[in-house]
């Protein structure tokens, strides 16, 4: 219960921050999706409630846009860009990669709760192709070997 | 008045009317399945499309969405009508096989289920029109089911496919379903709908179970009526 009124709470500061009202639906979401890593239930029925919108609209908007995540995700988020570009360049190959060091499917998060996979249709940077998106780190031009080194360093950083 | 011609025949209509009123008003018979009295236009089904002449341009529009213009020449059986709206039943068919009422359509429009589009089986009766969710919205004014996820997932329903608190039980969207997907089912005392099941209040005087308890405390709320006045049922009162 503390742990739902805080998450209520802290939405409240956030709708607040954008006005209290419905047209900052989507900058509210994301703060919450960022302050949470996921949208938790609690949020969004509190975030309906304070810009005045019906619970169902706000669902409707969490649910459209696939940068919104309902479920609780990794401490690390691996965006695999599977655009065109990409795409020509191997991206598929990466993202079995992925799927086999991390023993996840796109949509998953590793048991430690490390690592979320997920795909995404482009990043605009497709000069720098087959793109990889770590949190907000754009890893281009990328290679198996180089796969395996940047999560040893995550799996290292994790340790200290 | 705007006067206008449609398939040759010299028709006027009240500025604002859609082409659709018009059209049908003048005894030509269109399809459609979303355009209902009670919600706005959405232009959802698609089956409504004319085909339009202005200057020497002909274009196909949804009737149901297009007001009425002067001078406006329409066309409601060329074969680029026809053809459009095969394709479009053709396509409804296929997402939603089991509805009676579009296969009755279809049979109208002398369309046949597509070996090209494979017929779906998990989307039910809902052609996605978003009637009911307006109905909620505008009507009802509860807003307690929308549509949820894109694309090949989007379904309708209420948030988390929970039972929800803002449903009232009034059964609205199953009034306005045009194909019959949203199940409501009534028995005594007890309606359920979207997962929840209401308890109907009995009328207090004639004892007849006549409507869910949360929709009379709803409109007693929204309109300040006694909830006792709002107990006998419309027969009695």
């Amino acid at each position: 219960m503390t742990k739902a009124m805080s998450v209520a709470a802290k939405t409240k500061q956030i709708v607040k921050k954008h006005g209290n009202d419905k047209s900052g639906m989507i900058a509210v979401l994301q703060d919450i999706q960022e302050t949470f890593n996921y949208l938790p239930k609690e949020a969004l029925k509190a975030a309906a409630k304070a810009m005045k919108v019906p619970f169902s609209r706000v669902y409707e908007a969490a649910t459209f846009y696939t940068a919104f995540s309902l479920k609780p995700r990794g401490k690390n988020i691996v965006k695999i860009c599977l655009g065109t570009a990409c795409h020509v360049r191997g991206a598929s190959a990466l993202q079995d990669k992925f799927e086999r060091t991390l023993g996840i499917k796109p949509g998953e998060t590793t048991k430690d709760n490390k690592f979320s996979l997920e795909t995404v249709n482009c990043v605009g940077a497709c000069a720098l192709g087959p793109v990889v998106v770590i949190n907000t780190d754009y890893h281009g031009q990328m290679t198996m070997k180089k796969i395996d080194k940047i999560i040893d360093n995550i799996n290292k950083e994790g340790a200290q | 008045m705007v006067n206008f011609t449609v398939d040759g025949k010299n028709i006027s209509a009240p500025k604002g009317t859609m082409l659709l009123e018009a059209i049908r008003g003048a005894g030509i018979s269109i399809p459609t399945l979303c355009a209902h009295e009670a919600v706005s236009r959405s232009g959802a089904c698609r089956l409504c499309v004319v085909e339009i002449k202005k200057g020497n341009r002909t274009r196909i529009v949804t009737s149901c969405l297009y007001g009425v213009e002067e001078g406006l020449t329409v066309n409601t059986k060329s074969d680029r009508v026809l053809n459009v709206r095969r394709l479009v039943m053709e396509l409804l068919l296929a997402r939603c096989p089991e509805s009676e009422v579009l296969q009755k359509l279809a049979k109208e429009l002398c369309v046949e289920p597509q070996a090209r589009f494979v017929a779906d089986t998990d989307k039910g009766k809902c052609i996605l029109c978003r009637s009911c969710v307006r109905v909620c919205e505008e009507v009802v004014g509860v807003s307690a089911i929308g549509l949820f996820a894109r694309g090949p997932h989007k379904t309708v329903g209420t948030p988390y496919n929970e039972k929800s608190d803002a449903c009232i039980g009034c059964g609205a969207c199953v009034y306005v379903c045009p194909t019959g997907h949203i199940e409501m089912t009534s028995t005594g005392d007890k309606r359920k709908i979207w997962g929840r099941t209401f308890k109907m209040q009995a009328c207090s005087k004639c004892g007849k179970f006549f409507a869910p308890a949360d929709q009379l405390k709803f409109i007693s709320r929204k309109t300040g009526t006694p909830l006792e006045e709002l107990k006998i049922c419309t027969e009695c009162r």
